[in-house]
């Protein structure tokens, strides 16, 4: 059993078997080649199309929020990039719900590798590649486009804020699944966070009420996703006017996120009992 | 399935009750899960409240953009949460699914052997799911709204009735284009590609990520003819009060217009598939 390994070994344990679900479902992906492009495009456009309803808008005005267009596509890009980061990697963990419901998680139980592990590569999805490329190429033009002195320092910022905001996005995905071990059929709330926190942070903070912003810096921790670090990065000050350091602590809010989110993992495993039980 | 519902044809009033008791199944079907429907209600509630501040943001900037006022921007706004369960056209959850997985495992030919019509059992009971995601996911969301937010509701019963009806046509369009999308399968076999382009299409040419009546010039007049328009720009312009006199008349015309051919294309689209697998079968 895993717990018998030492801890680094169970991690190498568990990332090998990710890796080789994984390996094996992007295999059978590759199969039906025509369909895969056509889905991968598609999950490109579905997210392309938001941006295209931004620069819709952009027809009609110059200033969303007292944002311009490269300063908005900087927090859609960087968002997008996250949470199709996020979702390319763990994103099938919200079918667990469907899992418990039809029993097909007993199977899991007894196979020789972590249970978050199979859950979350099960189905790997490759198609899911095209959002994060889409946006990756949207944020690519904003930050050529915004006015930012750059330095070192700032590099390290962008890089970190798309690494713990897929984090923390990845710590939502987990959460919603782990709330599926109580109400299996609950699946669609976390849309409510995931999808819908990422068609909130494209938009600028000042667009939305104060108590939405204050709710998800302090309730639900999305502003670290982009809000707080792009902000920083274009010498913009927070409508909740947070001290300066807080725009820093996205890694170590994405760091207690994981955390609580694989607590809420452990607690709703244990407390699952089977359909047939 | 419910198909042990299916009673002897035959006489006019017999198909009448059969396809009647096939829609009191899709609506009582869906009303089963009732975790889903409230997760359903809270998650368009949310959306509502996220694309009102940024319509709110846009309609500050530019008021009167596409000839709303704030209201009646952000009623447009709620009428397409309230709608997007209830016509099934972006989103998954409809018949199409079912259908695809039944033409793909091949368990459509047994479907094409019951004494009822395929497209008709299938766009009843699809109109049963929508009767009761208009009651359960609707509602809940456009209440929501109007607490919220200032709308710009009607008092007029005459523009209820007449949304109402706009919707029964919303549904049945949709309906249409998805009943062509699972047939796609039959020579695809895997139809979920072609799911997934007709579900963005519908996303971008429905008016959902913005009123077709902001897109620019020519695009937006090609834009606002399209099928996909019924969806959710149409009906929500029938309660806006968009339509005066006889236009209104001629909205729901054009809704019917679309239902009715694309209703047509998919009864030649079965026709050929039929066929087809007759001959896989043989």
């Amino acid at each position: 059993m895993a717990e018998s390994f030492g801890r680094a070994a169970s991690v190498r344990h568990g990332v090998r078997a990710y890796l080789l679900i994984v390996a094996m479902w992007v295999r059978s992906t590759l199969t039906y080649r025509a369909s895969f492009v056509i889905m991968a495009v598609g999950n490109a456009a579905g997210s392309g199309l938001e941006f295209v309803a931004i620069l819709l808008m952009f027809s009609h005005i110059d200033a969303l929020g007292g944002f311009g267009l490269p300063e908005v596509a900087l927090l859609y890009g960087a968002s997008a990039t996250a949470l199709g980061l996020a979702d390319l990697l763990l994103g099938n963990v919200e079918r667990l719900g469907s899992r418990v419901r039809d029993g097909t998680l007993d199977v899991l139980l007894v196979r020789p590798a972590p249970v978050y592990v199979q859950v979350a590569a099960d189905r790997f999805a490759l198609r899911r590649i095209g959002r994060p490329l889409q946006a990756l190429a949207v944020l690519g033009w904003a930050l050529t486009r915004v006015q930012v002195d750059w330095t070192p320092g700032r590099v390290v910022l962008v890089v970190a804020m798309l690494l713990s905001g897929a984090a923390i996005f990845g710590a939502i995905f987990t959460l919603g699944a782990a709330f599926q071990f109580v109400a299996q059929d609950a699946a669609q709330v976390q849309n409510s966070f995931t999808y819908g926190g990422n068609a909130m942070l494209q938009y600028p903070p000042t667009v939305f009420s104060r108590e939405l912003v204050r709710g998800a810096t302090f309730v639900i921790p999305l502003a670290f996703v982009n809000w707080l670090p792009a902000l920083r990065l274009l010498g913009r000050d927070d409508p909740l006017g947070l001290p300066g350091w807080v725009d820093f602590l996205g890694p170590v809010v994405a760091a207690v996120m994981c955390g609580g989110a694989a607590l809420a993992w452990r607690a709703g495993l244990r407390g699952y009992r089977s359909t047939g039980s | 399935m419910f198909w042990h519902r299916t009673a002897g044809g035959g006489a006019v009033g017999g198909a009448v009750a059969l396809y009647a008791a096939v829609a009191r199944g899709g609506f009582r079907r869906y009303a089963t899960y009732r975790t889903a429907t409230a997760a359903g209600v809270f998650t368009n509630t949310v959306f509502g409240c996220l694309i009102a501040y940024t319509f709110q943001a846009l309609w500050h900037e530019r008021p009167h953009l596409g000839g709303y006022d704030q209201a009646q921007a952000l009623t447009f706004v709620w009428v397409g949460q309230a709608l997007l369960a209830t016509v099934a056209l972006t989103m998954g959850g409809g018949f199409h699914e079912e259908m695809q997985e039944r033409i793909r495992s091949g368990d459509i030919a047994v479907d094409l052997y019951r004494p009822a019509d395929l497209q008709l059992w299938w766009l009843a009971a699809d109109l049963g799911r929508a009767g009761f995601q208009l009651l359960g996911r609707g509602v809940l969301p456009m209440v929501a709204g109007a607490l919220l937010f200032d709308l710009a509701l009607p008092a007029s019963p005459l523009l209820w009735a007449a949304f109402l009806a706009s919707v029964a046509l919303a549904v049945t369009v949709s309906f249409a284009l998805r009943y062509l999308v699972a047939l796609s399968g039959f020579w695809l076999l895997d139809s979920s590609g072609v799911a997934v382009l007709s579900g963005l299409a519908a996303m971008f040419f429905s008016g959902t990520l913005l009123p077709l009546r902001v897109f620019p010039g020519t695009f937006g007049e090609v834009v606002r003819m399209l099928p996909w328009s019924s969806a959710h720009q149409v009906p929500a312009d029938v309660l806006l009060g968009r339509y005066p006199g006889l236009g209104l008349l001629g909205a729901l015309a054009f809704q019917a217009g679309w239902a009715a051919v694309l209703l047509a294309a998919g009864r030649l689209l079965q026709a050929a598939a039929t066929r087809k697998v007759v001959v896989q079968g043989g």
